[in-house]
């Protein structure tokens, strides 16, 4: 495996340019999560020009619905869940100044493109490796909709949270690159 | 609680002759919450536990993943599977539905409780217990979550005898979105099933979590070979089918799925199933019905006989 690539949020334009699909990255810092319900939410308020219960420049939202804290713990398990429910919503954040996501699984073209547009990277989590990076997060507060449970926007504090660059800023894509690669006809 | 029947009651002549055999000699009991309590401790053994048959392909897997991104995914996921194993986090977040395949002897009778009732009440204690996520919503459009992941799912087989085996099978929603059913007809045959299964493993790409078990059914009706693709995943990794013919329908299945180049979470490599299981049944000579049920590679499942 290459070297990891320490980043930091909030993400500056700069960062995300450096960052190319395959690159393995350790993210510090506050990552917002958000899946399908909070979603819905946010692009409702964002339709109806109201403010959203977050500030997303430069930040990073993660698709996950981590599994009840014991005591003593910030969190649960706390891997991705499926990127691709989010392939209408992530557009239109990016389009107000997050600079990406984390999640598991290709996203579509339009999100490719919006990554282009808006110079924003999609990152992956190893699905199912949830209860290893429960061990990043340091704290774990809801900030927004406690009543979505799971689903609930919640503020992490991340040290060295492992990812790897799936889609890039450059127009990179890691799912097809890797089936042209690997396969056999 | 375990009331066997003895030897010199058994048999219907000696009932004719001496009257009536009381019904706890012919029956065995079991108390609900007998059941409630092993149900309960089954959800979290499987959620805390990954069976070694899976660790075991996966450390194969790792052996022969050619991609490096790829190795260290597997490495990420044997890892991870260690931390679970010590009790305080499940090994993945998705917890999922769980789901009851029950084999009830017909001489068993469930006492307080009907048994669905009392695998929902274990299904409710050990997921607030051993602090899984609730993830199920009572109604698919209104969307309200329930809190304590009930209902579960309960498919219910009669057999001969006094056992209860109850295993449990908690499926994430990720892995079960990438499924379908084909209605197929005969004369697609034995390739039409094959490049059915090849597809959908294809289309479903990165999404259902790979390394991945692949579940088949064919025959059956409609909803039949849905149960069996979903009951084929209780198999052990590297389980083969006991029909010569289907055993090697399977190795072939999982050789052209793992040179679709998918590889560990989508990310391209070798090794993209741990395998593939088919199960067959029966069917209507218009048909050719055929499953596909997609299972990550945490193959999530435990029993136990009561």
């Amino acid at each position: 495996m290459a070297d990891m690539i320490r980043i930091s949020t909030p993400l500056t334009d700069a960062v995300v340019k450096t960052l190319h699909t395959g690159d393995s990255v350790l993210i510090t810092g506050v990552i917002y999560t958000a899946r399908d319900s909070a979603h819905k939410r946010l692009v409702d308020l964002l339709d109806a020009g109201q403010p959203l219960p977050i500030d997303l420049a430069g930040q990073l939202v993660y698709y996950v619905g981590p599994s009840p804290a014991r005591p003593g713990k910030p969190i649960g398990s706390a891997g991705p869940t499926t990127s691709s429910r989010m392939n209408t919503y992530a557009p239109r954040l990016l389009a107000i100044g997050s600079k990406g996501m984390i999640g598991k699984g290709e996203m579509n073209a339009k999100v490719a493109e919006a990554l282009q547009a808006h110079c924003g990277v999609y990152m992956v989590a190893v699905g199912g490796a949830a209860a290893l990076i429960a061990k990043s997060i340091k704290a774990n507060e809801i900030v927004a909709w406690p009543e979505l449970g799971a689903e609930a926007i919640a503020k992490l504090t991340v040290v060295d949270f492992p990812a790897i660059v799936a889609q890039d800023c450059h127009g990179g894509n890691i799912y097809q690159e890797g089936i042209a690669k690997y396969g056999i006809k | 609680m375990d009331l066997y029947l003895s030897e010199q009651n058994h048999g219907a002549a000696h009932s004719r002759l001496n009257g009536p055999i009381p019904r706890e000699q012919v029956m065995r009991e079991i108390a609900a919450p007998i059941i409630s309590e092993a149900v309960a401790q089954l959800c979290i053994d499987a959620n805390y536990h990954l069976g070694e048959d899976v660790l075991t392909a996966l450390k194969e897997g790792l052996a022969k993943e050619e991609s490096p991104t790829g190795r260290a995914i597997l490495e990420q996921i044997i890892e991870n599977a260690g931390i679970a194993r010590q009790g305080e986090f499940p090994m993945c977040q998705d917890t999922g539905f769980a789901i009851f395949f029950v084999e009830l002897g017909q001489e068993v009778i469930i006492t307080g409780k009907t048994l669905e009732e009392a695998i929902t009440e274990g299904v409710r204690k050990g997921y607030g217990e051993g602090f899984l996520r609730k993830s199920i919503v009572s109604d698919p459009l209104q969307r309200v979550n329930t809190k304590d992941n009930t209902p579960p799912v309960i498919w219910i087989e009669t057999k001969p005898g006094k056992d209860l085996k109850i295993t449990v099978a908690p499926k994430g929603g990720g892995s079960e979105n990438m499924s379908e059913v084909a209605m197929l007809t005969p004369s697609d045959g034995a390739e039409g099933v094959k490049n059915f299964v090849v597809d959908k493993v294809r289309r479903a790409g990165s999404n259902p979590c790979p390394p991945i078990v692949v579940g088949v059914g064919i025959g059956g009706t409609f909803e039949k070979v849905a149960w069996l693709a979903k009951k084929s995943l209780l198999r052990p990794v590297g389980d083969r089918h006991p029909d010569p013919f289907y055993a090697a329908m399977e190795l072939e299945l999982l050789d052209r799925i793992n040179k679709l180049g998918i590889g560990p979470q989508g990310l391209g490599g070798r090794v993209t199933a741990l395998d593939v299981h088919v199960e067959v049944f029966p069917c209507h000579i218009a048909s050719l019905p055929a499953s596909v049920n997609i299972q990550c590679h945490a193959a999530r499942h435990k029993s136990i006989v009561i």
